[in-house]
């Protein structure tokens, strides 16, 4: 199906496409797929520039002990808020939002997801979710609890729980409806010969995240309400006064919480197995170990969350049994690994930017997964909980996994989404910035928790005041780079050269064969497929 | 929840649309489930309490209840086959016996309520408080669960009375019913809470 | 693509499902009549679990729908089960 057929047949990409509406209508009343990624992706722009801010605040706050900026409560509601945003807006609904929303029915040869409208619904309630969080800024001011909002502190203080936990709630909605659209559409309308294991690898990190997101997103929000019962009625549900254990809080947090971060790393890790294959110019290397292995982490991911706690009281038959899981949890994560290595072994390698991004991602990775372990592991924990330790960790896994995953996915698809091109040498000077920025800004947090700063305090001793200058000037560069990509970015996509290049990095999946941009249906007719996905022969 | 895609009926996907109810089912069994958990532990740290705080409910009451809700499941369940049957009577009197006995269920819930409140029990009461953590703890789990459970019994009504009208206007057939399977798969769930709820609270003294 | 759409069950046999619903609905009331101390909850579980599997399997539809819902549903309360087990890891032992 070249350009140029469709071209005869009155082609019209997705975005010329209006509906009969005018305007911003065209937008938030539209259920084609396509529209609704690029309404997450703007309103998730807008959410990341706040969160980013107010984590540079923190960073400006930590340059020197003491207060430099703020005092303790105003940073307690700094970190509080940037995780409710970056969790619960960003990450949370993250690359399916965005990718999964555009890229899966093109990927199965469908038209759309199987519920266009609930799809609508679910961005609507997000940004619901996203206007609550707002409420809870004004008045007695944002929480201070930290994103996990644990008991007996979260149902005490005087600050705003209740919006930011109905905001949660909201969100957690929103995500839930996703998982449930995208695993109904996987189910029933892949093209016809597109059997299970001739699906691509992206649409099954979405399956297993669809899952996840259905499992495990409910605990929490019950845990959320019961919480409200907590300040509105005085239930007794955690606090101890009344004989509620604030352990069953954190037991019901994690059990979703934890689940929570393979809902941001799969998609993520599909991404990285969509990119690589196309610039090592290499049949992926263990197709179907890459997809157990994805169930795999769904479903012994879910049996972790008490990890957490180590130090919170919890029986000694809980400790072993936690870290136990936690280590069987890791081994398909590095199974992946090893397949992404092994794909780009004798491969054609084209370094271009999506593979810097994917690249990088496995590095970052990496680092970030081995610290897991050293939290995972009984004795070390004790050591690093709650210190500087694990924020690096989750930063190096959660930003650098997501978040790197992200970056390529939107420069490998972005031709396909705009129609445009955007400038590679700046967004390999973005790239490398931001990569420096990155482990300048979290490298010495391993060292500075190990050494025995802890986590969300606005001061600390004299002796960590070396490696959180580096932190702080990390942050700046990382930011700096980011800037970079993000200026690149939405001036190519509202300017830059135009292309209708269907396949311009050679990749093989359905989305390179419909036109750029797709048209509004994506397909004039649903393919029959008849090769597996990934061949390069 | 069950909305048939797109803009003709041959590509209307039934099966589709039962799979999304489903898949919610299953996330309101781990919404449920959640409090279920907390039940469990409770009960564990305070089992002579929990004993004792059940002989205040009203087993008579409950197991009305219970039979209540699965006389309206079976009602429900028989819509189904009415309406495949083609008799558009006989559905409709089925989904009208049905949210009458939702209705019912809810007012022996009312009372059921009413009375535990005249006596000083509810959610943070100082009764409560003088009773003891034991109590505390259960009362507060039955208000939230039977409460919870209340507010998805008068969504389920609310579904259903949808279904009902658009049966009532032709819009639901004997070759066009997964709404009404739909909401009748969501009304049994709402059944099958109810099914542990009713051990949990009031058969265990 | 199963006809399950075109399967009809009968009045009748709802109406004697029912009836065992509320056969077991009545020994379990009965039931607490007798002191089985331990055993009380485990034998209020296992009625209640029965009721619930006859009500997915014949009023829910699951016996005569595709595998695919057995297996999903048997899944998710496998899931359930194995949360409330882990959880008493730590409470059971404390």
């Amino acid at each position: 199906m070249s350009s140029s057929q469709t071209e005869s047949k009155g082609y019209k990409s997705y975005l010329e496409e209006d509906g009969g509406r005018k305007g911003i209508l065209k937008w938030i009343l539209s259920t084609d797929h396509k529209r609704i990624a690029l309404l997450y992706l703007y309103t998730m722009m807008g959410w990341f520039i706040i969160g980013m801010v107010l984590g540079l605040l923190m960073k400006l706050e930590l340059i020197a002990p003491g207060k430099t900026l703020m005092e303790a409560q105003a940073y307690n509601a700094t970190f509080t808020v940037h995780g409710v945003i970056m969790i619960f807006l960003i990450v949370i609904p993250g690359l399916p939002a965005v990718f999964g929303n555009f890229m899966l029915p093109i990927q199965i040869g469908a038209k759309d997801v199987f519920f266009p409208r609930l799809n609508l619904f679910s961005w609507y309630i997000y940004v619901l979710g996203g206007i609550l969080v707002i409420i809870s800024l004004f008045g007695n001011g944002p929480p201070d609890t930290g994103w996990t909002f644990y008991a007996p502190y979260s149902f005490k203080t005087g600050t705003n729980m209740l919006p930011a936990a109905l905001g949660a709630f909201v969100l957690g909605f929103s995500s839930i409806l996703t998982g449930l659209n995208f695993i109904v559409t996987i189910h029933r309308m892949r093209a016809p010969g597109m059997t299970w294991f001739k699906m691509p690898l992206f649409p099954w990190t979405l399956y297993g995240t669809g899952w996840i997101q259905l499992l495990a997103t409910p605990v929490v929000g019950i845990t959320l309400l019961m919480v409200a019962g907590e300040r509105i009625l005085g239930i007794g549900f955690f606090d101890p006064a009344k004989g509620g254990d604030p352990l069953l809080y954190q037991h019901l947090f994690w059990i979703y919480s934890h689940p929570a971060v393979y809902i941001m790393i799969l998609p993520a890790m599909g991404a990285v197995s969509e990119i690589i294959p196309t610039f090592a110019k290499k049949t992926i290397f263990g197709y179907k170990a890459i997809v157990f292995s994805t169930l795999a982490i769904a479903f012994v991911g879910y049996f972790v969350w008490g990890h957490h706690m180590y130090t919170s009281g919890m029986s000694g038959a809980a400790l072993w049994a936690f870290s136990l899981l936690t280590f069987l949890v890791a081994i398909p994560s590095a199974i992946k690994v090893f397949n992404w290595i092994s794909t780009m072994h004798q491969g054609s390698i084209s370094v271009e930017v999506p593979f810097l991004w994917a690249a990088s991602f496995i590095f970052i990775f990496m680092i970030g997964g081995l610290t897991g372990l050293v939290l995972g592991s009984l004795a070390t924990d004790v050591h690093v909980h709650d210190t500087a330790f694990v924020v690096a960790h989750f930063h190096f896994i959660v930003f650098g996994g997501v978040g790197f995953a992200f970056f390529g996915a939107i420069h490998y698809w972005f031709s396909k989404i705009f129609g445009r091109k955007y400038d590679p040498s700046w967004a390999k000077t973005g790239w490398i910035t931001f990569f420096i920025g990155f482990v300048g800004l979290y490298g010495p947090m391993f060292y500075l928790g190990i050494k025995g700063m802890p986590r969300r305090y606005f001061d600390y001793l004299d002796e960590f005041h070396g490696p959180n200058i580096i932190s702080t000037l990390g942050a700046l560069v990382m930011i700096t780079g980011f800037l970079i990509i993000l200026v690149n970015l939405v001036k190519s996509a509202r300017k830059g050269e135009k292309t209708t290049e269907m396949n311009p990095w050679g990749g093989t999946n359905l989305e390179w064969h419909v036109p750029t941009p797709p048209p509004l249906e994506n397909f004039d007719e649903i393919p029959v497929i008849d090769k597996a996905t990934y061949k390069y022969d | 929840m069950s909305e048939s895609i797109a803009h003709h009926d041959e590509h209307r996907d039934d099966e589709g649309s039962k799979l999304g109810i489903w898949l919610f089912i299953f996330t309101e069994l781990l919404f449920f489930g959640g409090l279920f958990v907390t039940y469990a532990v409770y009960r564990h740290a305070h089992p002579q309490a929990f004993h004792m705080a059940a002989q205040q409910l009203d087993v008579a009451v409950g197991t009305i209840n219970t039979v209540i809700l699965l006389i309206s499941s079976m009602t429900i369940a028989m819509a189904t086959t009415a309406i495949q049957k083609k008799d558009k009577g006989t559905t409709l009197i089925l989904i009208g016996i049905t949210l009458v006995l939702a209705l019912v269920f809810l007012v022996n819930k009312y009372f059921e309520w009413g009375s535990k409140i005249n006596h000083g029990i509810w959610p943070g009461s100082p009764l409560l408080d003088e009773l003891g953590k034991g109590d505390t703890l259960f009362f507060a789990l039955y208000f939230f669960m039977t409460g919870l459970h209340a507010l998805h019994i008068i969504i389920g009504m609310v579904l259903i009375a949808v279904i009902l009208v658009r049966v009532r206007k032709g819009k639901i057939t004997h070759d066009n019913f997964q709404l009404l399977e739909n909401g009748g798969l969501y009304w049994h769930l709402v059944d099958l809470i109810w099914i542990f709820l009713f051990p949990l609270f009031y058969l265990i003294t | 693509m199963s006809d399950t759409t075109h399967h009809i069950v009968s009045y009748r046999t709802y109406a004697l499902i029912l009836l065992l619903l509320l056969v077991l609905t009545a020994t379990s009331v009965a039931v607490t009549q007798i002191e089985l101390t331990r055993w009380a909850t485990i034998v209020a579980l296992l009625l209640a679990s029965t009721k619930s599997a006859i009500v997915l399997a014949i009023f829910m539809h699951l016996k005569f729908d595709q595998t695919v819902y057995k297996v999903m549903t048997i899944f998710v309360v496998l899931v359930i089960i194995a949360v409330i087990v882990l959880t008493f890891f730590d409470y059971g032992f404390r």
